[in-house]
């Protein structure tokens, strides 16, 4: 076991000398994923929740199609099917974007996220008592400012204990990412596993990393609860 | 439609649909066994079934998956050596049940501690004092009671196993992805194929979501609900 920590560490962590491969590479598919879907989710859930139904009807097909099959399916038609395709080998742009395993992944993982994100904010948004809105209304609020100081703040925070398991699950979806040639823990893994024969060692190691950023994770929601849960924490004894 | 795969496709949509459901079956009767041993006087017992679901729960299913299927192999390999019989292999079909199984037994585990304390202890109390014995009060009082609780948590494990059968295709299952996959190689059509997949477990999730939403009226047929 220490002989393969000490000849695959550097790549289980952040290189393999040529390119930025196992650790690195999972956080960075997670932080852009996360951080794009969670972006895109905010106008997603308020088009979810609108009352015009020509805004709510596609972004419902849209979650209802990305929660109903699997990421791997999804990952499968972005990254062998997409470049299958007439249209996108000629287009350069195009070509050029999905040539990228990790330009796939990314898109994938993305696309998965923000459907799920858009639910949580969704519901969260409808959990909004409906009195503060009422109020708002009575003072004169825009439709705009309705949003932007009513409810998005108090809606992202009631989602804030729902996002956090989302987060952990896509951290857990990305290490689907080696199916696309993308070089991160779990491909190391695999690589060890194939050079070594000892698949305890090398997926336990792999196990243990996830662990670790699964408990870091945690830790950090946990943090922004305190911070910006506090008003509505559980009275201890 | 389907360039003469469509055969294949239904056998793997067939493996898929088996795998799903004994799965399910597995990871339910594990989480029964968890919840109560998480809920377990013995700290010992509790212990050992807490750091089951922490664990399991923090580490992806995939890792998970392919620590299972190469690793129950060489311990089946050393056992079978030992004891001077020949090797047996692991079916593809068999690991993913195993594996799939023990992973969302630790998810089934949370959702049944969370129903089984959600059922009120007076329930339980009341059943004692007419003198019902241990097993009759979990079979017809806090079974039935628990179910009601468990039931959304039962709906979204189920969701997720089965979109987790995907997963089973990377260990070499011929389940319907792989099949998809296959044929979209074989007819240089993989996105056509991919998306005939996507829509395979759409119908699947589509019609779960039906039989969750009559089982959920079923098992909350005694109780109101307010007007909102």
């Amino acid at each position: 076991m220490i002989d393969i920590l000490q000849q695959y560490g550097m790549s289980l962590l952040y290189s393999d000398g040529y390119r930025f491969t196992g650790l690195a590479v999972t956080l960075w598919l997670l932080i852009s994923s996360v951080v794009m879907g969670g972006l895109l989710a905010v106008p997603m859930a308020v088009g979810r929740v609108s009352s015009n139904k020509y805004i709510r009807f596609p972004i419902w097909l849209y979650t209802y199609v990305f929660r109903g099959t699997p990421l791997y399916v999804q990952l499968l038609v972005f990254y062998s099917g997409m470049y299958s395709l007439e249209i996108v080998r000629g287009t350069d742009f195009l070509n050029a974007f999905f040539r990228s395993g990790l330009n796939c992944t990314i898109l994938a993982l993305t696309l998965n996220t923000c459907a799920y994100t858009t639910e949580i904010f969704a519901g969260a948004i409808r959990a909004v008592p409906h009195g503060e809105i009422e109020a708002a209304n009575a003072y004169g609020f825009s439709r705009f400012k309705l949003y932007t100081c009513i409810i998005l703040p108090s809606a992202l925070r009631t989602a804030l204990p729902a996002y956090s398991n989302e987060v952990i699950l896509m951290l857990h979806s990305t290490a689907l990412a080696f199916t696309a040639t993308v070089p991160d823990v779990l491909k190391i893994a695999r690589d060890i596993n194939s050079a070594t024969y000892q698949p305890f060692y090398a997926f336990g190691i792999a196990a243990v990393i996830y662990l670790c950023i699964s408990f870091v994770l945690i830790n950090l929601f946990r943090l922004a609860e305190k911070r910006w849960l506090r008003h509505v924490k559980p009275q201890t004894h | 439609m389907l360039y003469g795969y469509s055969q294949v496709i239904i056998q793997g949509t067939l493996v898929t649909l088996e795998l799903a459901i004994s799965s399910v079956v597995l990871a339910v009767i594990i989480g029964l066994i968890g919840a109560g041993g998480k809920l377990s006087k013995s700290r010992l017992i509790s212990g050992i079934f807490g750091c089951y679901t922490t664990l399991i729960r923090g580490v992806p299913d995939l890792v998970l998956m392919l620590l299972i299927f190469y690793g129950l192999q060489i311990v089946l390999n050393s056992i079978t050596e030992s004891l001077g019989m020949a090797q047996i292999d692991i079916d593809p079909l068999g690991a993913g049940i195993i594996t799939l199984g023990f992973i969302y037994g630790a998810y089934f585990t949370e959702t049944f501690r969370g129903a089984f304390m959600a059922v009120p202890r007076g329930q339980i109390e009341a059943a004692t004092a007419f003198g019902f014995t241990g097993a009759q009060i979990f079979r017809r009082i806090l079974f039935p009671a628990m179910m009601r609780f468990a039931l959304p948590g039962i709906g979204n494990n189920w969701q997720v196993i089965l979109k987790a059968t995907a997963l089973v295709s990377l260990l070499g299952l011929n389940d319907v992805v792989k099949a998809t996959v296959l044929a979209g190689k074989g007819t240089y059509q993989p996105f056509y194929f991919a998306i005939v997949a996507g829509v395979i477990y759409l119908v699947f999730t589509t019609v779960s979501n039906g039989v969750l939403l009559w089982l959920e009226r079923r098992y909350t047929l005694g109780v109101k609900r307010a007007d909102l």
